[in-house]
C-alpha cells in the first residue's frame, strides 16, 4: 500500500476543467508523478468545414472556437483575408475594432479571473467579474445583435455602423472598471489564502516557456517580454500607447498580476480609441469584396444583383499564403490561410493559443499536490473550444 | 523584416544545396526546404538566427495539384527580433513521414500529434506519436482532401441547400 501509484480520470465533466478537458493523472499519494490530458471532445472540424465554405461563410465559424473571445477570433481570421485580399479598412472601422478587441479581452480576462478564483476556493469574485462582463456582453448585443456569436466584423470593415448610444454605452463602462479592478485587487491581492494557493505555484522558466511555444499573459508572467500588439503590431495598434506587463517569478501570482494589469492597459486604450471616433465610412471601397448598403439592396436592382452575387458565389481571393497571428486575450492566435484563386479556403489553419499553451500542463504541475494543479488550469487560461476546433 | 532578409540569407549561405525555394508574400518570408534537412535547418534558425519560438506546425494536403502530396509548414518566431519565418518541406504520398520537429522545439510535440491525426504523416523520433483529437481507434485522416466531409459510408456533400 504504501508506495502504490494510482492513476485517476479528471473530467471531462470536471467543474473546474474548464470545459471537457479530460486528464489522466497519475498519483503518488497526492503528488503528480505524471499527467496525459485527453482532449478533442468538443472537436468540431472547423478547418475541413472552411474549406467547402466561402470566406463570408468561413467568419462565422471563427466565433465559436474562442467562444469567451468571439470577437479576437473574428478579426485574426478577417485580418488574415484582408492580407490576402490586400484592402484598406476605413478609420473609423479599424478604431471600432480596437474598441471591441480589447473590449473583448477583458471580458476574457473577467472570466478567466472569476473561474479561476473560483477553483480555488473565493466565490465572491466570481459573482462580481460576471456582473462586469454582462456590461460588456451588452456592448455585444447593442452592436451586433448577439452576445456571444458576434459575427460583426467584415473583410474590409464592420458589418453595420454602431449604433449612437454605443460610444456613451463603453464611456461610462470605462469610467467604472478601473474601480471594480481594485475591487479584485483588493479581494485578492493581499489575501493570505489566494497568496498561499498561488505564489510558487506552477513555475516555468522563460526559456522553458519560449520552447514549448506559450504566449500570451502566460508567457509575459515567465518574464519574457513579448506582445504581438507592440511587436508584430496589426490593426494599427503600433498608434496607441500602453505598457506590457511581466512577471519575475513565473509562478501562477505573476500571472494573476500580469493579467490584472493588462485590464487597466485594455482600459487606456479603450479610452484613446474613444478619443479617436470620428463619423465616417465603415466599409471599405471594395465592390469586389463588400456588400452594398442595405438601402442600396432594397431599392435598386443593381444593389440586389451585387449582394445576390456575392452571396451566392463569395467573392474570389487572390492566390497565395498568408500567417496573420494576434494578440488574443490567452495568447497568440494564428490564422494561416492558403488561396487558390478561388472563393473558399483552399486550407484554414487555425493555431490556438490554448492548445499550445496547455502541453504545458505536464511541466508546471509535476511533482505538485493535485489540488494545485485545478489553479495550474485555472492559470493557463484555456477554453476547449479552440482547443478542439 | 530586415532580420528575416538576413536570416534567410544566412540559411541560402549553409543549405544552398537542400533549398528548394525561397519567396516572399505579402511581407511574409518563406523558405522550402528538402524533407531530409529539416531538422537541421530548424534548429540552425533557433540557435543561429534567434528564433526561439516554434509557433505552428501544420501541414496542406495538395492532392492531384503537384507531384508530392503534402507539405509541412512550420512558422517560427523570434522573440528577441520579433520577426517571424516560414519554413515548408514538401512529403510524398508513398514515403509518408518525416523526421519530428521535438527534437529541436517542445512545442512541436501536440503539434505534429495534430498533424499525424488529420493528416497522416509519420514523425520519425517523436517522443509520443498518437492520435489527439480523434479518438484512437478512428479510420482515416479528415483533413486529407480525399475524405469526404460528411465523414465515410454517407452521402457525399453537396453544397448548402439554401
Amino acid at each position: 500500500m504504501a508506495n502504490e501509484i494510482m492513476t485517476i480520470n479528471m473530467g471531462p465533466q470536471h467543474p473546474s476543467t474548464h470545459g471537457v478537458l479530460r486528464m489522466l493523472i497519475e498519483l503518488d499519494g497526492e503528488t503528480i508523478l505524471k499527467i496525459d490530458p485527453d482532449i478533442g471532445y468538443l472537436h468540431r472540424g472547423v478547418e475541413k468545414l472552411s474549406e467547402y465554405r466561402t470566406y463570408h461563410q468561413t467568419l462565422p465559424l471563427t466565433d465559436r472556437l474562442d467562444y469567451l473571445a468571439p470577437m479576437s477570433n473574428n478579426l485574426g481570421y478577417i485580418l488574415a483575408v484582408e492580407k490576402l485580399l490586400g484592402i484598406d479598412v476605413p478609420e473609423r472601422a479599424q478604431t471600432v475594432r480596437i474598441i471591441m478587441a480589447e473590449l473583448t479581452r477583458l471580458q476574457s480576462h473577467l472570466v478567466w479571473l472569476a473561474c479561476h478564483a473560483l477553483d480555488i476556493g473565493a466565490m465572491t469574485v466570481f459573482i462580481y467579474a460576471f456582473r462586469e462582463r454582462e456590461t460588456i456582453m451588452e456592448i455585444y448585443e447593442l452592436i451586433s445583435g448577439a452576445r456571444m456569436t458576434s459575427n460583426f466584423f467584415r473583410a474590409g470593415g464592420l458589418s453595420q455602423d454602431v449604433p449612437a448610444e454605443f460610444e456613451k454605452k463603453v464611456r461610462d463602462f470605462m469610467a467604472v472598471m478601473p474601480g471594480y479592478l481594485d475591487t479584485y485587487e483588493g479581494l485578492l491581492t493581499n489575501n493570505p489564502i489566494w497568496r498561499k494557493r498561488t505564489i510558487g505555484n506552477g513555475v516555468i522558466s522563460a526559456e522553458d516557456a519560449t520552447d514549448i511555444g506559450i504566449t500570451g499573459p502566460a508567457l509575459r508572467g515567465s518574464g519574457v517580454d513579448f506582445d504581438l500588439r507592440r511587436d508584430i503590431p496589426y490593426a494599427g495598434y503600433e498608434t496607441y500607447q500602453f505598457q506590457v506587463p511581466t512577471g519575475e517569478n513565473c509562478d501562477t501570482y505573476d500571472r494573476y498580476k500580469v493579467r490584472l494589469v493588462e485590464m487597466r492597459e485594455a482600459c487606456k486604450i479603450v479610452n484613446q480609441a474613444l478619443e479617436r471616433l470620428k463619423p465616417g465610412p465603415v466599409l471599405a471601397d471594395a465592390p469586389q469584396v463588400c456588400y452594398p448598403p442595405k438601402d442600396s439592396v432594397y431599392n435598386s436592382i443593381e444593389g440586389l444583383i451585387h449582394h445576390f452575387k456575392i452571396a451566392s458565389e463569395g467573392y474570389p481571393v487572390p492566390e497565395g499564403e498568408v500567417y496573420m497571428g494576434i494578440e488574443a486575450p490567452k495568447g497568440e492566435l494564428g490564422y494561416y490561410i492558403v488561396s487558390d484563386g478561388s472563393s473558399k479556403p483552399y486550407r484554414m489553419r487555425v493555431r490556438p493559443p490554448s492548445f499550445v499553451n496547455l502541453q504545458a500542463i505536464e511541466k508546471m504541475s509535476k511533482g505538485s499536490m493535485i489540488a494545485d494543479l485545478v489553479a495550474v488550469i485555472g492559470t493557463l487560461d484555456i477554453v476547449l473550444g479552440e482547443i478542439d476546433r | 523584416m530586415a532580420d528575416t532578409n538576413r536570416a534567410v540569407e544566412k540559411l541560402q549561405g549553409k543549405f544552398a544545396a537542400s533549398i528548394l525555394e525561397v519567396k516572399e508574400d505579402r511581407g511574409d518570408w518563406i523558405v522550402t526546404v528538402k524533407k531530409e534537412e529539416i531538422i537541421a535547418v530548424l534548429a540552425f534558425l533557433k540557435t543561429e538566427c534567434a528564433f526561439s519560438m516554434l509557433t505552428d506546425v501544420t501541414a496542406i494536403d495538395y492532392l492531384g495539384k503537384f507531384e508530392e502530396r503534402f507539405m509541412m509548414v512550420y512558422q517560427l518566431t523570434s522573440v528577441a527580433h520579433k520577426d517571424r519565418i516560414r519554413i515548408k518541406a514538401p512529403v510524398s504520398e508513398s514515403d509518408c513521414r518525416i523526421e519530428s520537429a521535438t527534437q529541436a522545439f517542445a512545442s512541436a510535440n501536440w503539434l505534429e500529434r495534430e498533424v499525424f491525426d488529420l493528416f497522416g504523416i509519420t514523425f520519425d523520433k517523436h517522443p509520443d506519436l498518437r492520435r489527439i483529437l480523434m479518438t484512437p481507434d478512428w479510420v482515416g485522416h479528415p483533413l486529407r482532401k480525399d475524405y469526404p466531409l460528411q465523414g465515410p459510408d454517407r452521402e457525399p456533400y453537396k453544397g448548402r441547400l439554401s
